[in-house]
């Protein structure tokens, strides 16, 4: 059975731009807030979506995220063209990191992005082709038991 | 511990922001790395890094710190200074190092967040 969004929005996100990273997960952030959504929710989908927009910004080309929401959930899409991950298990281990000094220097590329937003969404799902691009899908859980 | 004590303790400069001198602080992190600041996310309304980017304020907003102090004498940048008014994050500076400005809030009776690091 398919689930029909009660409300769904795309936003872009241009690789390199380190300026404006991060302006789609505080508009998402905002929109859950106007919604009444649990604020434990909002702080996770909020802290995975600029985990996923960084690493599109960091990595890829350009990538959108879409955020679905109905009564149960909230999906996140974050798919991107780029150069895609080689190693899926290497790249979700904590602290292994292909990322460049610049990045660094922001405060980023420790190789947390990835476990972190596992760690945030109750479901978490990424598949990825070398040289192509990324796609992650997350599921927030909008009742019953949801991660702390 | 009130902001105005922070202030007072770090003789910290305020560089932005409507800072409410009675706005209870009662837990800090230190970081200069952002990825961590959002890991261990929990509470706590203060972060003091030696960082000045842009993408700092923004970690700032989505883990909910409304205050943050830049180390070492730090100065942000412009577009950093104009994200924190938007999102309404003072900023406030120290010249004192990240070991000592954390050392000071701490024998005054300041807490970290307390985390749970996963087992290696």
């Amino acid at each position: 059975m398919s689930t029909v969004a009660v409300l769904s929005q795309t936003f872009n996100i241009k690789g390199g731009d380190f300026v404006n990273a991060g302006e789609p997960a505080c508009k998402i952030r905002n929109i859950l807030r106007e919604i009444g959504i649990n604020a434990n929710v909002i702080r996770r989908v909020a802290i995975a979506a600029y985990e996923a927009e960084m690493n599109v910004v960091m990595y890829a080309r350009q990538g959108e995220i879409r955020l679905k929401i109905t009564p149960h959930k909230i999906l996140l899409e974050i798919e991107d063209t780029g150069q895609g991950i080689e190693d899926i298990t290497l790249a979700m281990q904590p602290g292994y990191s292909t990322a460049t000094e610049e990045m660094r220097e922001m405060g980023f590329g420790a190789g947390m992005g990835l476990p972190n937003i596992k760690k945030n969404s109750d479901i978490f799902n990424i598949h990825s082709t070398h040289g192509k691009g990324t796609r992650l899908k997350l599921t927030f859980k909008l009742n019953g038991k949801t991660k702390k | 511990m009130t902001l105005g004590k922070i202030i007072e303790l770090l003789n910290c400069q305020i560089i932005s922001g409507a800072v409410d001198l009675q706005l209870d602080i009662k837990s800090a992190k230190a970081s200069d790395l952002m990825s961590d600041v959002l890991t261990y996310s929990g509470p706590g309304k203060l972060l003091m890094t030696g960082l000045t980017n842009i993408q700092v304020i923004r970690t700032c907003d989505i883990a909910g710190i409304c205050v943050v102090i830049f180390v070492r004498g730090k100065k942000p940048l412009i577009e950093t200074v104009e994200l924190a008014k938007t999102c309404k994050i003072a900023i406030l500076a120290t010249r004192l190092s990240m070991f000592e400005a954390c050392g000071m809030l701490y024998s005054n009776g300041l807490k970290g967040v307390t985390i749970t690091a996963p087992a290696q």
